[in-house]
C-alpha cells in the first residue's frame, strides 16, 4: 500500500522551551486504520495539529496524498477531515447548518443529498434543526465527526473519538469508523483506550515523550512482543515451591492454589514442557490448566515504561 | 480562490446578525434615537447653529460614525473571538483557505452590519431633522471606508485579546472616548486654540471631519487630509494583520 501521508523529521519545540516532537518520521497507508497511542502529554494532539495545520512545525516536512501541508496547504487540507478531542461547536447553530458551513468552508459546492447521508449514517438525520447546545455529548461527538466528514475528505483524524462517551456508543462509533474505511477512507486515531486499538487498528505506533517508539501491524506487534501466561490449578495447595522449580520464576497464587509461569512466545523455547516435567517429579499435581495472552496494554505498558 | 469559503464564514456572520437582531440592529438605532433627543432636542435648543447648520442636522454625521466605529470593532473583533473562545478556530485553521480569504469573510461580514445600521440610522435621522446630502457618493466612501478600517481594527482586538475583558477595554476605554472628543457633537473651531491643536492629535477627529463634509461641505480639516489619514490606518491595520498570519499570533502555536 502506497503512503497518503509521509511525515519526516518532524520536530516542534514550543515557544518555552518544551520539546513536543523530536525528529518524528511516520508513515500511513492509504485505507489503513492506524492507531496511535501515548500516555498525556507524548506528542499525539501536536503531530496531528500540524499536519491538520493548526500548529506550524518547527523542522520537518509533511506530505499528505503528495502534497505539502505548507507549500501546497490548499491541496494537502482538502484531504483531511478532522475530528479534534474537545467538543468544539457553534451552541446555537442547527446540525445541518452548521455540517453544510464546514462543507463550504473546505471549498466544496453544495450537495444536501451527501449532507443527509452523512447525517444518516451517524444517526443525527432526526436532529438536523435542532441547536447543537440542545444535544447530549455523544451526539455532540458525532456532530463534529459530521463536519470533517462534509467535503468527503480521503483522511480522517479523529482525535480521542470516545473520550467521555458510554460503551454502547463506543461500539456504535466503531461501527461507523469500520464503514468509513470500507469506503476508502484512511483513518488515524489516537485513543486511551487500549481496547479500541486492539479492536479498530491495522496498525499501531506508540508514541512517548515527544519520539515514535514503535509502528507495527497490530497482529505482528501482539505476537512479536506478547507474553503468554500458563495457569495451573493444582490439585492440592502447597506452602511453597520446591528449590528444583526455583529457575522458572513460577508465582504462587491463591494461597497456593494456582501456579502463574510467563513465557515468551517469541522464544524458541517456551519452557512449558520441562516445566511439566519437573513438576510431575516434585510430586505437583494440577487439575487444570489455561493459558493466557497479555494485552496490547501490557505491551504498551511495557514499552512506555522502557522507552 | 476558494470562493466557497469566503462565502461560508461570510453567511455564517452575517447569520449570527439577523439571529441576534435585537442586540445587532435594534438596540443601535434605539440609543441613537436617545441622542437624538438629548443632544438634539434638549441641548440643540440652547445651540441655534452651527456653521450655519442646525444642531440637530449638524450632530448627524458625527452620530452614524460613533455607531460604525463601535458596531465595526465589536462585530469583527466578537467574529473572530469567538470561534477562538468556543475553540471552533480549529476548523477555519485547518480548511483549504488562506489568511487573506479569512479576513475578507469576517471584516466583510462586520463591515456589511455596520454599513446597513449606519443607513438605518441615517434613516431614523431623517425622521427627526431634515437631511440634504451634498456628496452621496463621497458619503457611501467614507461610511464603507470606515467600516473597513475598523472592521480591520476589530479583528485585531479580537486576535489580541484572551478575554471578554479586552475584549471590550479598547472600544470602551480608547475608541468611545475619542469618538465623543473627535467632533461628534460639535466642531472643533469650538473649542479654545490649545484644545483644538490636542483635538488634531485625534484620529476619530479627521474621520467625522470627512464625513460631515460629505454631507454639509463643513470641515474641521480639508477633505484630502480626512481621506489621507482614513488610508493611513488601514495600512496600519493591514499590515497589522499581515504580520498576525505571518507569525500565527494567538492564532497559531
Amino acid at each position: 500500500m502506497s503512503s497518503i501521508i509521509s511525515v519526516a523529521n518532524l520536530s516542534k519545540t514550543y515557544g518555552s522551551g518544551f520539546k513536543a516532537l523530536k525528529n518524528v518520521n511516520l508513515d500511513i497507508k492509504r485505507g489503513e486504520i492506524f492507531a496511535l497511542l501515548g500516555p498525556n502529554g507524548a506528542g499525539k494532539t501536536t503531530l496531528i495539529s500540524i499536519i491538520c495545520g493548526i500548529a506550524n512545525p518547527s523542522e520537518g516536512r509533511v506530505l499528505v496524498g503528495g502534497e505539502d501541508i505548507q507549500t501546497s496547504y490548499r491541496k494537502a487540507r482538502s484531504l483531511i477531515g478532522l475530528v479534534p478531542q474537545e467538543l468544539h461547536t457553534d451552541a446555537f447553530e442547527s446540525v445541518w447548518a452548521t455540517v453544510s458551513f464546514s462543507r463550504g468552508l473546505f471549498g466544496k459546492p453544495k450537495n444536501p443529498g451527501h449532507i443527509e447521508k452523512v447525517l444518516k449514517d451517524l444517526s443525527l438525520w432526526d436532529k438536523k434543526d435542532n441547536k447543537i447546545i440542545t444535544l447530549s455529548g455523544g451526539m455532540k461527538r458525532r456532530v463534529m465527526i459530521a463536519k470533517a466528514l462534509s467535503h468527503e475528505p480521503q483522511i480522517l483524524f479523529l482525535d480521542e473519538p470516545t473520550a467521555g462517551v458510554d460503551v454502547e456508543l463506543r461500539k456504535g462509533m466503531w461501527e461507523v469508523v469500520r464503514g468509513l474505511q470500507q469506503s476508502g477512507v484512511t483513518i488515524i486515531l489516537t485513543t486511551h483506550y487500549i481496547e479500541e486499538a486492539e479492536e479498530m487498528a491495522d496498525r499501531i505506533g506508540v508514541i512517548n515523550k515527544g519520539e515514535i517508539v514503535l509502528v507495527e501491524d497490530k497482529t505482528t506487534l501482539m505476537q512479536k512482543l506478547g507474553k503468554k501466561r500458563l495457569t495451573l490449578h493444582l490439585q492440592g495447595k502447597i506452602a511453597s515451591l520446591p528449590e528444583s522449580l526455583a529457575h522458572y520464576e513460577l508465582e504462587l497464587c491463591d494461597s497456593g492454589a494456582t501456579l502463574v509461569y510467563d513465557y515468551d512466545t517469541k522464544g524458541e523455547r517456551t519452557g512449558i514442557t520441562s516445566l511439566l516435567g519437573d513438576l510431575r517429579t516434585a510430586g505437583i499435581r494440577f487439575n487444570d490448566l489455561d493459558t493466557t495472552q497479555s494485552s496490547l496494554e501490557d505491551i504498551f505498558v511495557d514499552l512506555v515504561r522502557t522507552s | 480562490m476558494n470562493h466557497r469559503a469566503i462565502r461560508a464564514i461570510y453567511l455564517f456572520e452575517m447569520a449570527r446578525t439577523w439571529r441576534t437582531l435585537l442586540q445587532s440592529i435594534v438596540s443601535p438605532v434605539v440609543s441613537t434615537s436617545l441622542y437624538f433627543v438629548v443632544f438634539g432636542a434638549a441641548i440643540g435648543s440652547r445651540i441655534s447653529q452651527v456653521e450655519g447648520v442646525s444642531y440637530g442636522t449638524f450632530i448627524v454625521p458625527g452620530l452614524i460614525m460613533l455607531s460604525v466605529l463601535t458596531q465595526s470593532i465589536a462585530n469583527a473583533s466578537f467574529g473572530i473571538y469567538f470561534p477562538k473562545f468556543t475553540g471552533t478556530i480549529y476548523e477555519i485553521l485547518s480548511a483549504p483557505i488562506s489568511y487573506f480569504e479569512i479576513v475578507l469573510g469576517y471584516v466583510g461580514a462586520a463591515a456589511t452590519k455596520s454599513i446597513i445600521l449606519g443607513l438605518i440610522i441615517l434613516a431614523t435621522a431623517g425622521l427627526f431633522v431634515p437631511l440634504h446630502i451634498h456628496h452621496p457618493v463621497w458619503m457611501l466612501a467614507f461610511l464603507v471606508l470606515t467600516a473597513v478600517t475598523f472592521s480591520l481594527f476589530g479583528f485585531i482586538i479580537g486576535i489580541w485579546a484572551d478575554g471578554f475583558e479586552k475584549l471590550q477595554m479598547i472600544p470602551m476605554l480608547v475608541v468611545t472616548p475619542l469618538t465623543f472628543l473627535g467632533g461628534s457633537f460639535y466642531s472643533i473651531d469650538m473649542l479654545p486654540p490649545a484644545w483644538r491643536t490636542v483635538a488634531l492629535l485625534n484620529p476619530v477627529v479627521y474621520l467625522i471631519s470627512g464625513f460631515r463634509w460629505s454631507f454639509y461641505e463643513i470641515a474641521d480639516v480639508s477633505i484630502a487630509v480626512s481621506i489621507g489619514m482614513t488610508l493611513a490606518f488601514l495600512v496600519i491595520c493591514l499590515v497589522v494583520i499581515w504580520w498576525i498570519f505571518r507569525t500565527g499570533y494567538r492564532l497559531k502555536n
